[in-house]
């Protein structure tokens, strides 16, 4: 049973003559447990697609279902809800907030969600120790590598045990050993049953996704399920 | 980890830009706790002269000219060389109307004397009455009998005489009984004989320059008295000290309502400060509202980091404005006391509302900011970076 469901999706920039279609008439399907890679040329469209079902970016047309949720059918404060308890990010830029500690960071999702403080600790330093730096709890993101900085991302993504991890090109700030451990780290969290859908220009890192997408002018090219994966 | 750790920790990351919010709300908030600590304290002496004069009337010949500064007020024209009232006349007085109410009459002859090189004020009164209108006399020595001078502290100090010393006066020596302690008034530099001393001293037997009554009760018709002294004394000024006390509440209460506006503009700019700084604050927080957003914060929780940010540095510009505010109106009597002790009693309800009022205005101009940070797109928070 589709766990996404895609229709028609369709993101229009602008108005006019000065309106730009990033996003195309899309429409798929995701099962539960997938391990997604969306794949395009820069400006092609695919991180625009993950704002889409990400819950941040409504498209022009079009309908994204998740777990049965209408998604653009909520207000914005219930779409928060959806993100907050089905959604776990990892973005390119590794997104930290600088002032808080990787702990606090990792912690984030859990601010506004009605845990005790002792549970809320409990679950940063399992999702820190699951991402192998429970060590560098108490550090500041300007005190550690940009390989931890991803990991603690990961960390933050995972705390609240999500359904679904959204990936930016999650590896765009690493070296080859680093974006390894990362991806090993997304095969780990794809094998317990978390859905994946991961934009990536890197050829290595989707092959490690069961299933792929190319994105091109806003339009889905291609939906398959390589032979192989590089894993 | 809650709203507060990412609000306590952003303030205490961006030092500068809270420092400067701290810095309007306390300016604001200082200046009105000082001006109206200032204008409060100022009050209540007037106030308080005004409970030591009770219904106290005077009497002084009608004249346009010299005016005559007394107890610390300044009352209406007196000429003590020129006119005089004649002392028979004040007989008048047992017959008016509410004459009950008069606790006492004391009648002044005032002259100018020279000791050596030093010119000094005389005045020439009834002792008999003088603890019923001069209650705040502490004298150092003995009240004087007939042939003796009693000397206002400043006077003593400037001719350096004690009790017990001899003082010229027209080539008459008169014995010091006492010295009183200051008093702040112009009593202080006075040297008081008996009436008749003075009215021999002065040549004015039979003449008064001017007349103090003290009215007995508190609530007696002050006005209807003025108004029956001044038929029983035709040629003479009658006024009550309270109105003259009261004119000056009533300039008071003008220069209240100016000090309030001057506090309401400037808490303005306070807020405007916060407002100014908090949508700074806000800009060039984009990327952070997006993660917050990313993550599943509600954008009432964006605002409620906002308004944390502010109700704490609002809190802390409170405590701080009001301890400035005090210590500013504590400056500036003090260097209007001439000497005298100064005291401004803590008042919960003036900190309570120093606190209340940096709160509110502190929270009121982040209303927009927190707003701006509220309606941020999370998509285009996050592409900011």
């Amino acid at each position: 049973m589709s766990y996404i469901i895609a229709r028609d999706l369709s993101k229009t920039f602008g108005a006019g003559q000065a309106a730009v279609k990033a996003v195309s008439n899309i429409s798929f399907e995701i099962a539960s447990g997938e391990f997604v890679s969306i794949m395009g040329e820069s400006g092609s469209g695919k991180s625009t697609l993950l704002g889409i079902l990400g819950a941040m970016n409504a498209p022009t047309s079009g309908r994204l279902v998740v777990d049965g949720i209408d998604i653009y059918g909520l207000n914005v404060e219930k779409q928060a809800d959806f993100r907050r308890e089905y959604l776990g990010f990892v973005f390119q830029g590794f997104h930290l907030v600088p002032y808080l500690t990787v702990l606090e960071n990792v912690m984030l999702p859990l601010a506004v969600m009605p845990l005790g403080k002792k549970r809320k600790q409990q679950m940063a330093s399992h999702a820190l120790s699951q991402v192998g730096l429970a060590e560098k709890a108490f550090r500041l993101p300007g005190e550690i590598s940009g390989g931890e900085k991803e990991r603690t991302a990961m960390a933050r993504a995972i705390v609240n045990e999500p359904p679904i991890l959204l990936a930016d090109e999650p590896s765009g700030n690493l070296d080859s050993k680093n974006s390894a451990e990362l991806m090993a780290l997304f095969e780990k969290f794809n094998a317990s049953g978390m859905t994946i859908i991961m934009v990536t220009h890197s050829m290595e890192c989707a092959a490690y996704a069961k299933r792929r997408m190319i994105i091109s002018d806003g339009r889905l090219k291609s939906d398959y399920f390589p032979a192989s994966n590089a894993a | 980890m809650n709203l507060s750790v990412i609000s306590t920790r952003n303030l205490l990351r961006r030092k500068g830009k809270a420092t400067f919010i701290l810095a309007g709300l306390v300016i604001g908030v200082a200046t009105t706790v000082g001006i109206l600590t200032y204008v409060n304290a100022v009050s209540s002496d007037i106030l308080h002269k005004l409970e030591q004069y009770g219904a106290n009337i005077l009497i002084t010949p009608q004249t346009e000219s010299l005016a005559l500064g007394y107890g610390g007020l300044a009352l209406g024209g007196v000429s003590f060389e020129l006119e005089e009232i004649r002392q028979s006349d004040l007989a008048r007085l047992e017959h008016i109307p509410y004459a009950g109410n008069i606790a006492a009459v004391g009648p002044v002859v005032l002259g100018v004397a020279s000791v050596e090189d030093t010119r000094i004020l005389m005045a020439g009164i009834d002792f008999s009455v003088s603890h019923i209108l001069k209650p705040w006399w502490q004298v150092q020595g003995n009240m004087p009998a007939v042939g003796e001078v009693l000397l206002g502290a400043d006077a003593a100090r400037v001719l350096n005489l004690n009790t017990g010393d001899m003082l010229p006066v027209k080539g008459v020596l008169m014995p010091v009984s006492g010295v009183i302690a200051n008093t702040g008034s112009q009593d202080d530099a006075l040297a008081f004989v008996h009436l008749e001393d003075a009215q021999a001293l002065f040549n004015k037997q039979g003449l008064v320059s001017m007349v103090e009554i003290a009215a007995l009760c508190k609530d007696c018709p002050i006005v209807e008295m003025v108004g029956y002294i001044k038929e029983a004394l035709p040629d003479a000024n009658v006024m009550a000290i309270a109105q003259v006390v009261k004119t000056r509440m009533e300039m008071l209460g003008h220069f209240k309502r100016f000090a309030y506006w001057i506090s309401a503009v400037i808490l303005f700019i306070g807020g405007l400060v916060v407002l100014v700084t908090m949508m700074g604050s806000v800009r060039e927080r984009t990327s952070e509202i997006g993660i917050f957003r990313a993550v599943g914060f509600r954008r009432r929780h964006i605002m409620k980091i906002v308004f944390l940010e502010s109700g704490m540095l609002s809190l802390l510009a409170g405590l701080a404005g009001y301890g400035l505010g005090l210590a500013f109106a504590f400056a500036a009597l003090v260097a209007e006391a001439d000497g005298q002790s100064v005291q401004i009693p803590f008042s919960g309800e003036m900190a309570a509302g120093a606190v209340f009022l940096a709160i509110a205005l502190g929270l009121a101009a982040s209303i927009y900011p927190a707003f701006l940070a509220a309606r941020m797109d999370p998509n285009d928070a996050l592409r900011a970076l």
